[in-house]
């Protein structure tokens, strides 16, 4: 076991894979030599060389075409988006043709692509770098869309992306990267995709969340509990697909909802949670299910982010509505 | 324009005549006639409601079916929606053609010797596939070429430029055949670009370039073989324009090509047709006769007669099909979708 930050953990995944499998490449801007603006690919190009892990011209969808033909020729490419608002310009290549690949061709090819992307509130970023579009992905059949929370998860969930034989769009919560250490196993071990975990266990209501707003759920958990309030807090871990039975098995036991997410109230996969537990749970709420999320503005201006962001405080608030509903 | 037959059929450039045999030359005239009865079926076919999508071919044989006979087998071939000739001189089964036409997830299904994927629909995509592609083949140290094809129209599009500088950078082996016919859809290529040529749009990616008369089959297939033998030599990937014309309408979807072509436009690339210029050129030589030809034709709609009978006979696509091509492992909304199909389906 050691230490390690997110950053590292997910390092330590790609290293684990480049050696696992002589298929695995790295690729994206500034990946190779410089290590990743992140440093998330550090050391990996002078380990594993050029011929694995490497740069790329600077074009989005280049990047998405040349994942699919290396697939298409055998490979498990795991490509890097620098900021996931940079989606827009590879979104072809993502939801219309590597999602559809397998289905397309009646299942004679795949492609075992894992996009890395980070993107994520807090950092105070510049334009469209921590927008959170994970919804957009999230409605696109063919793709499943994780997003860690912790350094052991990010490790377990990237090397189960990457082994998947069907595209994964795996993000990375900026704030996330370096605020924290956790335990990392150093061997290779997987988590399993589109299964949530219950990161707190309580009885008076649930609160399903993923990203960074996992850590500021379980924070409004604690202030909660000195109230006399028990969340049960989820961690959906994927957003697509979404591991419903262990939401609703907590919905019958808590009997109230909080949704929380970063994105937009109109994006995010918060409403699909929603839909999904008044259709298989109506009759066990005591209260409507509630979201927290950010303002249906554009992604706030960098030093407005404070106010714009969804926190500890609105999550306790709105608990507190279903609570005396 | 590189050109080796005028349309009169007579050489205008022996030196860089290709070495061909007499029975590739026959080959190469037998599929070119063939194809065209197929665009005549084709279209004949759609028009009675037994094919589905279809964008006619005639007038393209020589570029289209010029550039395939350059390649070998283990090639991969990334065609456009036009582009279904190439697949089939490739080796894709005739019924399964229909079947694509048709919209039956079937069609799709190559077989293990056809290095290719089904038509691209999003014109542009299929540049910056052919890029991976590529330079998986180089990775692989494979001796093999991606070949792509996209129109005139499609040189406007990002991905055709992406694909043709990402395969440059990488010097990978890859082949970008713009195939001119002048129009996309109704816009015709003077609207696309000032740029004088399609071809010099390869200066911008830094790689070799060539303009073609896509109505001569030789030019063609010498300007594919030499692009191909620079790509498995290891000096990267070329752009081939091919100067040709499409005979029909844009797709069989409804497109009128008298709302924005002109009579005497059509009549002077009729001039120009692939097939007559070769005809001549091959009866010249004594390889090509009224016999040949008709053989060729009988065989064609033969085969087409066969391959539709196929096609229709082709068990219909059910929902839990679509399903279970949709991941290796299913997801858990889609297993419980599955059970309630398959619920349906057993009514």
């Amino acid at each position: 076991m050691a230490q390690m930050t997110m950053i590292q953990a997910i390092t330590d995944a790609m290293r684990t894979e480049l050696k696992n499998d002589e298929n695995v490449l790295v690729f994206g801007e500034d990946v190779g030599q410089n290590g990743g603006v992140f440093r998330a690919t550090e050391g990996l190009q002078d380990e594993f060389g050029e011929d694995r892990v490497f740069d790329t011209p600077l074009a989005e969808s280049g990047i998405g075409g040349l994942a699919i033909g290396l697939a298409l020729q055998g490979y498990r490419p795991v490509p890097e988006i620098q900021f996931f608002g940079f989606v827009y310009e590879v979104m072809d290549s993502i939801n219309g043709q590597m999602a559809r690949l397998r289905y397309r061709s009646g299942g004679h090819h795949t492609a075992p692509i894992t996009i890395r992307a980070p993107f994520g509130g807090g950092v105070h970023t510049p334009e469209l770098h921590a927008d959170s579009l994970e919804g957009l992905i999230a409605q696109q059949p063919g793709i499943k869309v994780v997003i860690p929370s912790t350094p052991y998860e990010a490790k377990g969930l990237l090397i189960s992306a990457i082994r998947d034989n069907d595209p994964v769009v795996f993000l990375e919560h900026m704030k996330l990267y370096r605020s924290f250490r956790g335990e990392v196993p150093e061997e290779g071990y997987t988590v399993e995709l589109g299964k949530a975990d219950v990161k707190r266990e309580g009885k008076d209501v649930t609160l399903v969340s993923y990203g960074a707003m996992v850590h500021a759920s379980l924070k409004a958990a604690e202030e909660l509990e000195k109230d006399g309030i028990d969340a049960e807090v989820i961690d959906l871990r994927t957003v697509s697909p979404i591991d419903y039975e262990t939401i609703i098995k907590s919905v019958k036991k808590t009997n109230r909802v909080v949704v929380v997410q970063e994105a937009q109230r109109q994006a995010g996969v918060a409403a699909n949670v929603v839909a999904e537990i008044q259709e298989q749970a109506i009759l066990h709420l005591e209260a409507p299910v509630l979201r927290v999320t950010a303002p249906d503005t554009v992604y706030a201006f960098s030093d407005a982010e404070e106010v714009w962001l969804p926190n500890h405080r609105d999550i306790v608030e709105k608990v507190n509505t279903v609570i005396n509903f | 324009m590189f050109q080796i037959l005028n349309e009169d059929g007579k050489i205008v450039n022996e030196d860089d005549m290709p070495d061909l045999s007499d029975e590739e030359l026959k080959e190469l005239m037998r599929r070119m006639v063939y194809t065209r009865i197929l665009d005549q079926r084709s279209i004949a076919l759609n028009r009675q409601g037994r094919l589905g999508f279809y964008a006619p071919t005639a007038g393209q044989e020589a570029s289209q079916l010029g550039s395939q006979f350059a390649l070998e087998q283990e090639d991969f071939i990334l065609p456009g929606y036009r582009d279904v000739p190439q697949l089939i001189w490739q080796g894709l089964p005739l019924y399964q053609a229909f079947l694509f036409s048709k919209g039956h997830f079937h069609g799709n299904q190559y077989p293990e010797n056809l290095h290719a994927l089904s038509p691209q629909i999003i014109i542009g995509a299929q540049y910056v596939q052919a890029a991976g592609v590529a330079l998986g083949i180089k990775k692989r140290g494979k001796k093999n070429v991606a070949i792509t094809y996209t129109g005139d129209g499609g040189t406007s599009q990002g991905d055709f430029y992406e694909g043709i500088n990402f395969a440059g950078a990488y010097k990978a082996p890859a082949i970008f055949v713009v195939q001119n016919n002048r129009f996309a859809i109704s816009v015709p290529v003077e609207k696309q670009s000032n740029a004088k040529t399609l071809a010099q749009k390869s200066v911008a990616a830094g790689i070799e370039g060539i303009q073609v008369d896509g109505m001569d089959v030789l030019a063609v297939y010498a300007a594919t073989k030499s692009a191909r033998d620079r790509a498995v030599n290891g000096d990267g990937p070329t752009l081939i324009e091919t100067l040709t014309y499409r005979f029909g309408p844009h797709t069989m979807s409804g497109d009128d090509p008298t709302r924005y072509r002109t009579e005497e436009l059509d009549n002077e690339w009729a001039k120009k047709d692939p097939l007559v210029r070769f005809r001549k050129f091959l009866e010249d030589k004594k390889l090509w006769s009224e016999e040949d030809e008709n053989k060729v034709i009988d065989e064609a709609k033969e085969d087409i007669k066969q391959a539709i009978k196929k096609a229709e006979e082709q068990p219909k696509q059910k929902v839990t099909d679509l399903i279970s091509n949709m991941y290796e492992e299913l997801p858990s909304n889609l297993q419980e979708q599955m059970e309630i199909y398959k619920e349906k389906e057993s009514k």
